[in-house]
Parts: structure tokens; C-alpha cells; sequence
């Protein structure tokens, strides 16, 4: 008689605890999706509506116009500085920072690891100084350089400076000293050089690691801000959120916010689907690099 | 720890090497040693002399109240980030934790905000707290209160918090949800027998089992608001009204870029150069010894 009692007042807490998790789960699910929700109904509706402060909860008519005009013209201060443009030039410099981190960090960390040369130890610690060294802390001095070197206004000055990477290197390196000696020695005795050796059997091991922090590489690449908005001030060349927030501006209840919100949307979307749908890869990379 | 079994050859590692040294000596180690040397110059006001000075720069940095002001900032927004960012992450991933149904959804729908970058964050709040286009300031208006982020400086600083926390929470919350469920199921059983309420059971299992992620969190988080904050700061305030909401980064960048006054950016780099080197110092230290259960 007791012990039921106990029993199924244990399962009601349970049931009750369990109802109480969904309830804040779906609490935090909409503050978390609420900004991007007004943002996508704006994006939806006339500028006089928005400026007058009538942002409605449901979406409007406009969704067609908004995004053509973004799409193909841009709105405020870019007016002539079209999304699909910007767009372009994100994806360009997402792509070629993340290609590049991966291919630089690939190749070092096969060296460090296969093979026994001089200043090894010193070559890796170079590299590892670079956690240390985020773009912020010497804003100025590598601006100069860039000015120096002439690349100024070009993809080269925009992601050349940025493809350096002690994190990718360091999973790498992971990575590549848990790897057999036995595929090291069979692949010796087939006569395999090292170079054979890293093409044919290294990289395909390394497809899953590539991936992942692929995904997480190109998140980054795509939302840089203080770089471009320093290397870049060719109109053609802009990046779309640098491009998005010039034409904010200070924030005028006059711009034309459905246009700027139909920008943003655009703007957030590629990474956002990178995320969503290579979720596996994207956790996978994240909890990898970080330690 | 080292690999048996290698390759023979010097020029070959050599030259695999050679691309990431490259990029890293002429754009990481000449830069920082560039910040280092100017910092320790000064141009005058033309431009035309440059003299050494020694430690000058920092002095005057150090003595000076708008970098004050700005350090003061810069620890009172870090810390609302990283606390707000952490506290929200951890109470939504012990819910996700509790075996229940659509926890897949669930973690799909909270971890997207990761890949907004932190300028768009800032336009997303923008939309919701502008005092008369958005949804929330404006009803915050009609209710009284008097919201301006504009020319309200506490105003601008609770927002710039909200754009970067909100971010920020998606990463926390994958780190929180993956160390919760790497803790054994037999530990909190056997401290649900010995009659542990769930809050107890939290705080006295399983918050210290946690303790290595939270630490990690926590260095992660500081360097999150110290420096990639920049995009929502740019974007929203502008380091306003007044110096409100800027920070240390913000003001690296308005001194140099803005001002042209490289000696003291430098000297101002200088200094979060060092804050960042014995954060990871830190971070790689005492992170697996020191917090431990």
C-alpha cells in the first residue's frame, strides 16, 4: 500500500518534471527564434509601415518586392550595392578562408608529425603563438602590411591573413597520432613515398575530420567583420555583413527598413542552413577544435 | 608524445611547413612585434618626427580616463555576457538533458544562432529594441518606461549584452548538453536513492562534474566578449551615446583607425596582447588540473 503510494507520487513528479522541460525548452526555443521571426515578418511588409512603428506579427505582401529590390539594387546608403553581389563576395571569402585554413594546417601537421628535422618543436610552437594573436589585438600593424604589400582591395589581403590556424593544426595533429603505425610501415614496404602515403591514405582518413571542421571554418569565414571593414572599401568588393550594417547607419527611423531586413535574411541564411543541415559535422567540428 | 614509425627527409617537411609559417611570420609575429615596437614611439602631431619613448605610451594609456572608462566597460559587458550566456545555456541544457521526448528538435532549433554573425545579431535586436521602430521598445515607450538606447547609455549597454549573449548561448549550450550526458547515470542514481531532491542533486553531483566544462566555457566566453564582439558594437552603438559601450577593442580601433593615434593603439593592443596570452596560458595550465572534482 505505501510503497504504490511512493511509488506513483514518483511518477507524477517525473511526469510533472518532464512537462516543466518542455515548457522552458519551448520558452527558450521562441525568445531564441523571436528577433528572426520579426525580422522575416518585416521583411515582409512596406517601409511606411515599418518607419510608422506598425511592425505587424504576421507577415505581409511585400515579400516579392522587398527581396527583388534587395536582391538586385540594395536599399539605403547601398543603394546600387546589390545583396546578390555581396553575397557573392561573403561566399568567396568563406570558401577560400576555409579551404585555405584546412589546406595549410593539413600539410603542417602532416610534417610535425611524420617526420624528424631540425627546429620541429620551434616550427610548431610558431604556429601555436597564433592562438594567442586574434586579428583585434593588431588591428593596425597588419593593416600596414597589407598596405605594404599591395593588397589592399583584393580577395589575397582579405583572406591570406586569416588562413592561419593553430586550431586545425592541433586537430590534425590529434588526429594523425592515432593513426596506425602499421599503415605507416605497410605503406613503406609497398614503396609508397611520403607524399603517396599523405594523398592515398592520409586524406581519405581524414574526410570526416575535413568536414567537420569545414563547416565550423566556413561560420567563421562568412561572419568576419573588423577585416573586411578595414581591407575592403571597393563598393564591388563588399562583404554582406559588413554591407548590412553600413546601411543601418545610425539607425534613422527613415531607412528602409523592409529592404535592410530582406538583407538580413539573405545575409544569414547560408550559414544558418550550413548549420542545420550538417548538424553532425557542425557539433563533431566544434567539440573537436575547442580543446 | 610522438609517433614510432616516420618518414626520412628534411626538405620535404621543410617545405610542408612553409605555406602556414609563411602566413604566420609576416601576418601574426611581424604585426604583434610591430605593435610592440610602436608602442614604445611616438609620432608628433604631423606626423613628420617619430621618437622612442619607452614606456611612455603606456603610461599614458594607463593614466588615462577614457581608457578607464572603457576598461570599466569592458568588464562589466564581458562579465553580463559570459554570465547571462552561460547561466541561460546551462538551465536549457539540464532541461534537454531530462530524457524526454523531441530532443533532437529541441537542440536543432537552439543552436542555429551560432552561425548569425555577430553584427546581424545586433540588427536583429535592433529591430525588436529600436525606441520607434521596434516591437518591444516601442511598447516599452507605451508603458512608460522611457527607452532610447540612443541617448540612454545603461540602455545601450543592456542591448549590446542581449545581441551578444543571445549568440553566444547556442555554443554553451552544446558544451553543457554533451558534458551532462557524459556524466554516468549510476552517479545520480545512487544519489537518487540516497534521497538527494533533484535541486541538491544538481548542485552537489552534478554542477561539480561539470566544472571542467564550465571553466573551459568561461575563458571561451571572456575572449568571445572581449574581441568578436566588436561586429555588435560597431553596428548598433558605435561605442555610444557618449563612450557608454565602448570597450577596450572598440577603442583600439576608433584610436587608430580613426583618430590615427598608432602609438597609443598600439600600446592598447599591447596590453590585450597580454591579457589574451595569460587568459590561454590559463586556459592550457589549469584547465584539466586544477578544476576537478
Amino acid at each position: 500500500m505505501e510503497d504504490a503510494l511512493l511509488a506513483r507520487r514518483a511518477l507524477a513528479r517525473q511526469r510533472w518534471a518532464r512537462w516543466l522541460a518542455h515548457a522552458a525548452l519551448g520558452l527558450g526555443v521562441l525568445v531564441f527564434a523571436f528577433p528572426i521571426w520579426i525580422t522575416l515578418v518585416g521583411s515582409t511588409h512596406d517601409a511606411a509601415t515599418i518607419g510608422r512603428g506598425d511592425v505587424p506579427l504576421l507577415p505581409g505582401g511585400q515579400a516579392l518586392e522587398n527581396y527583388a529590390t534587395a536582391w538586385n539594387s540594395g536599399g539605403g546608403t547601398l543603394r546600387g550595392n546589390p545583396a546578390a553581389g555581396m553575397l557573392l563576395n561573403s561566399a568567396i571569402m568563406a570558401l577560400l578562408i576555409a579551404a585555405g585554413k584546412i589546406a595549410i594546417s593539413l600539410l603542417s601537421a602532416y610534417a610535425v608529425v611524420f617526420f624528424r628535422f631540425p627546429l620541429r618543436m620551434a616550427a610548431f610552437w610558431t604556429i601555436f603563438i597564433t592562438l594567442m594573436l586574434p586579428v583585434e589585438v593588431r588591428i593596425i600593424p597588419t593593416y600596414q602590411v597589407i598596405v605594404n604589400l599591395d593588397l589592399f582591395n583584393s580577395f589575397t589581403g582579405l583572406t591570406l591573413p586569416l588562413i592561419a590556424s593553430a586550431t586545425a593544426t592541433l586537430l590534425f595533429r590529434q588526429f594523425f597520432l592515432t593513426i596506425p603505425d602499421e599503415y605507416v610501415e605497410a605503406a613503406q614496404l609497398d614503396g609508397a613515398g611520403p607524399l603517396r602515403f599523405f594523398r592515398d591514405i592520409l586524406l581519405p582518413l581524414s574526410v570526416t575530420n575535413i568536414a567537420a571542421l569545414g563547416v565550423i571554418l566556413f561560420i567563421y569565414g562568412w561572419n568576419q567583420y573588423l577585416w573586411p571593414l578595414l581591407i575592403i572599401n571597393d563598393r564591388s568588393m563588399q562583404t554582406i555583413v559588413v554591407g548590412l550594417a553600413k546601411m543601418i547607419g545610425n539607425g534613422d527611423s527613415q531607412n528602409e527598413w523592409n529592404t535592410i531586413m530582406a538583407t538580413a535574411v539573405l545575409a544569414m541564411t547560408p550559414p544558418v542552413l550550413v548549420v542545420v543541415l550538417m548538424q553532425r559535422w557542425f557539433i563533431k567540428g566544434l567539440t573537436e577544435t575547442e580543446k | 608524445m610522438d609517433r614510432k614509425v616516420i618518414f626520412k627527409g628534411r626538405a620535404l617537411p621543410l617545405l610542408l611547413l612553409l605555406p602556414q609559417l609563411a602566413v604566420t611570420l609576416v601576418f601574426f609575429i611581424w604585426p604583434a612585434a610591430m605593435a610592440v615596437w610602436q608602442s614604445l614611439l611616438q609620432q608628433d602631431a604631423f606626423g613628420l618626427s617619430t621618437e622612442f619613448v619607452g614606456l611612455e605610451n603606456f603610461a599614458e594609456v594607463v593614466a588615462d580616463p577614457a581608457w578607464r572608462g572603457a576598461a570599466a566597460n569592458t568588464a562589466v559587458f564581458a562579465s553580463s555576457v559570459a554570465m547571462l550566456a552561460l547561466g541561460v545555456a546551462l538551465f536549457l541544457a539540464v532541461q534537454a538533458d531530462k530524457a524526454i521526448r523531441g530532443q533532437r528538435f529541441y537542440r536543432t532549433m537552439l543552436i542555429w544562432p551560432y552561425a548569425v554573425a555577430p553584427a546581424i545579431s545586433a540588427v536583429l535586436w535592433l529591430f525588436l529594441f529600436h525606441p520607434s521602430i521596434g516591437l518591444i521598445g516601442r511598447a516599452l515607450n507605451a508603458a512608460g518606461v522611457l527607452w532610447d538606447y540612443q541617448l540612454n547609455g545603461s540602455q545601450a549597454m543592456l542591448l549590446v549584452v542581449i545581441a551578444s549573449a543571445w549568440k553566444q548561448v547556442s555554443y554553451n549550450f552544446i558544451f553543457f548538453l554533451a558534458g551532462l550526458q557524459s556524466i554516468p547515470k549510476s552517479v545520480l542514481e545512487a544519489a537518487a536513492i540516497d534521497g538527494a531532491r533533484p535541486l541538491r542533486r544538481f548542485w552537489t553531483v552534478v554542477f561539480p562534474l561539470l566544472s571542467p566544462t564550465t571553466f573551459f566555457l568561461l575563458v571561451v566566453n571572456l575572449v568571445y566578449a572581449f574581441f568578436d564582439t566588436f561586429g555588435v558594437i560597431h553596428a548598433l552603438t558605435k561605442g555610444g551615446p557618449g563612450k557608454a559601450t565602448e570597450t577596450l577593442i572598440y577603442k583600439v580601433y576608433v584610436d587608430g583607425v580613426d583618430n590615427l593615434n598608432l602609438g597609443s593603439s598600439a600600446a592598447q593592443s599591447v596590453l590585450l596582447m597580454v591579457f589574451v596570452i595569460a587568459l590561454t596560458v590559463v586556459q592550457f595550465r589549469f584547465v584539466e588540473r586544477r578544476v576537478h572534482y
